[in-house]
């Protein structure tokens, strides 16, 4: 019998269908009173996490216990009440209205890790609003655990996993033993809808809360931003007659010659 | 330059002296926020999380599959069985019961989310959750809700049969009879205009079992198909195409006297109740329409340009949405406001009737001048926009036409002014 706990991470960012804006103040994206929801690649790790379970319960083999935690705002509970809701079993919320970059993040799951020692912990391959692709992979590194990162497939054995990558020439595959890291991708799998009986259920479930300074941690900022700008706005496109002019536009306008 | 400037400024500036007579007064920051009164457009936490889950599920489960439903004129099966999945066949119903245990409020968003997408499928779950199932948990025997109510909420489509060929408005004229025998009652007659009854397994008849009593021996039957009950003709219809409509014979069929949905005689009562919450649905449905309409015409007028400028910039088209967006926000308002009052165990008949009559009005008018917007292109079957024009019209007609809304209106009313 396989008793799995796995661990969910996941970010409350704004949601991929707005069209973002730079603020007023041109020091970040707008986000006030814009839509915001899971980050997309989180909820592909929450559903990932919940098909482990099933596909363990369904072959009687054991079960799984899928924690689901954020780091954030107040607001990140609605994160936590839809993986609640997708079917994770209970959620931390690690509540915190300072910026946390992905190091601090790293260091505050290590600490949660250290609580409920999980055998996984699965997090998108990287948040849609800061794109740093970085997180999974130091928290490997600060728990000294084998990384999966860019995952479309996953295979469980004993105690190990076989995990398919996305690798830039193509596909990967790796084996790592429990405990580990996995960062997921987009082809992963396709995450479930919160059906109305789990959203009901998901209200019952336990939500537990922990300040930064509860768990000892360093979150200071390693970066800073200094300026953000909206991409140049697209040039129309220009007709050539023949190779030699476009030798010579591509030579001396766009100079990429 | 300035310096002539200046001192007119400094007088303008300067306070008036009837200020000095009035002692300033502010509002109490603390007094509002002692209200506590929310906006009409605040959900709970659940409300707003299935609202989402509905509109993403009707966006990539119903969508892609609208226009073949309409052109076929047929429900498909994988969307019927989505909507058990998801838990929205039950929406209220208790979950010792296989339901979902959640409220008015989150069918009435659930029915609008849905018919953003597709008003047809839209109605198939208004009509089990507002009027079938609620006349359960209304109702029906503690036996009785445990036969049938799980089957609903998980499998059964059920339908309510009340209308026939000589009775719509004048609904209490209807002729289908019940005669009973010992333990049985026979059904015999027709029933017209049947919403569902394509694929309903459960059947909620309205029939006289004492004609001599008028409509005091109007009682309500729950029938099985097996029972022997025949789906005749399946109207080829102007819209919501996808939704069955069908004539439904009983010839001879026997049902057990303990299916006699609460007591005999007072079907009427329970018709016109359940009626009255029902509006509140097709008010959400309308509303859901209007909105889905708008949602897919506006971003066409800031593509499309005609003598150099987008066609959503010239002043008459602006005054034209702007004009119809108030009145969705106005319908929104009212069928909310509804649904609120019914849930807080308020009267709200008078309002129920004005939210139906009026989105039904909203969505008319939304969907017309939807489709003059996007000219061309709003005519054409290729695009989903003429759809919403065909689907409006019944929202005048069913569960209530605008006429009996307006005379509902008028009695309460009449009631409430007359000494």
């Amino acid at each position: 019998m396989s008793n799995l706990r796995i661990l969910v991470a996941t970010k409350r960012v704004v949601d991929y269908a707005v069209k973002i804006r730079v603020n007023a103040a041109g020091s970040a994206v707008e986000t006030a009173n814009v839509k915001h929801s899971m980050n997309p690649f989180d909820e592909i790790g929450t559903e990932q996490a919940i098909q482990i379970k099933e596909a363990l319960v369904k072959a009687k083999t054991g079960t799984a216990e899928v924690i689901v935690v954020s780091c954030g705002p107040a607001k990140s509970q609605e994160t936590l009440r839809t993986a609640l809701a997708m079917g994770a079993d209970r959620a931390i919320h690690v509540e915190s209205d300072e910026e946390l970059q992905p190091l601090a993040v790293a260091k505050l799951l290590k600490a949660i890790v250290e609580k409920e020692k999980p055998d996984m912990v699965i997090l998108g391959k990287q948040a849609i609003d800061d794109d740093s692709n970085q997180t999974g992979q130091m928290l490997a590194g600060l728990l000294n655990w084998p990384q999966a990162t860019f995952a479309s497939k996953v295979e469980l054995g004993d105690k190990l996993m076989t995990v398919t990558r996305e690798v830039d020439g193509g596909v990967e595959t790796v084996k790592a033993p429990l405990p580990a890291i996995l960062t997921t991708d987009l082809r992963l799998n396709v995450p479930r809808y919160a059906s109305l009986p789990n959203i009901m259920k998901a209200k019952k479930k336990p939500l537990a809360k922990f300040t930064v300074a509860d768990l000892g941690v360093d979150i200071k900022p390693r970066l800073q931003t200094l300026k953000i700008a909206e991409p140049p706005k697209r040039q129309g496109g220009k007709l050539v007659e023949s190779v030699d002019d476009l030798v010579d536009k591509l030579k001396n306008e766009a100079k990429v010659l | 330059m300035f310096s002539a400037i200046r001192p007119r400024i400094a007088s303008v500036v300067a306070k008036p002296a009837i200020l000095n007579a009035v002692r300033p007064r502010f509002f109490s920051q603390a007094a509002v926020a002692r209200s506590n009164i929310a906006s009409l457009h605040t959900l709970t936490e659940d409300e707003a999380l299935l609202k989402e889950s509905v509109a993403r599920f009707a966006q990539e489960q119903v969508l892609p599959k609208v226009q073949k439903m309409d052109e076929t004129e047929k429900l498909d099966s994988d969307v019927l069985k989505g909507l058990f999945e998801q838990g929205l066949m039950g929406i209220e119903t208790d979950a010792k019961y296989d339901g979902s245990e959640s409220s008015f409020m989150s069918a009435i968003l659930t029915i609008e989310e849905l018919a953003k997408v597709d008003p047809s499928i839209s109605v198939i779950c208004d009509v089990q959750n507002t009027l079938v199932n609620t006349l359960f948990r209304k109702y029906a025997s503690e036996d009785i809700k445990e036969k049938y109510l799980p089957r609903l909420a998980t499998d059964t489509v059920g339908c309510f049969c009340l209308s026939e060929a000589g009775s719509g408005s004048d609904a209490f004229a209807l002729q289908t009879r019940a005669v009973k025998d010992g333990d049985n009652y026979i059904l015999n007659g027709t029933k017209m205009w049947i919403t569902n009854s394509g694929e309903a397994e459960i059947f909620l008849v309205f029939a006289n079992v004492a004609p001599e009593k008028g409509y005091k021996g109007i009682t309500c039957f729950v029938v099985d198909k097996s029972m022997g009950v025949k789906v005749n003709k399946k109207e080829s219809k102007l819209g919501i195409r996808a939704s069955s409509t069908c004539t439904l014979n009983f010839d001879d069929i026997v049902v057990p006297a303990t299916n006699i949905l609460g007591e005999v005689g007072k079907g009427y009562k329970y018709a016109i109740e359940i009626l009255n919450e029902g509006r509140i649905g097709i008010a959400a449905q309308m509303l859901g329409l209007a909105q889905g309409a708008f949602d897919a015409t506006l971003p066409y007028l800031f593509q499309r340009k005609q003598f150099g400028s987008l066609i959503g910039s010239f002043q008459g088209m602006q005054h034209q949405y702007a004009q119809v967006a108030m009145e969705i926000e106005a319908a929104r308002l009212l069928t909310y406001n509804a649904a609120r009052l019914k849930e807080q165990g308020k009267p709200f008949v008078k309002e129920a009737a004005m939210a139906k009559l009026y989105a039904s009005q909203v969505a008319e008018k939304t969907a017309s001048r939807c489709i003059e917007w996007a000219g061309g292109i709003g005519f054409t079957r290729d695009y989903p926009i003429e759809k919403f024009y065909r689907d409006c019209k019944i929202g005048a007609i069913y569960e209530g036409t605008s006429n009996i809304q307006l005379q509902t209106i008028a009695k309460i009313l009449e009631k409430q002014y007359s000494s």
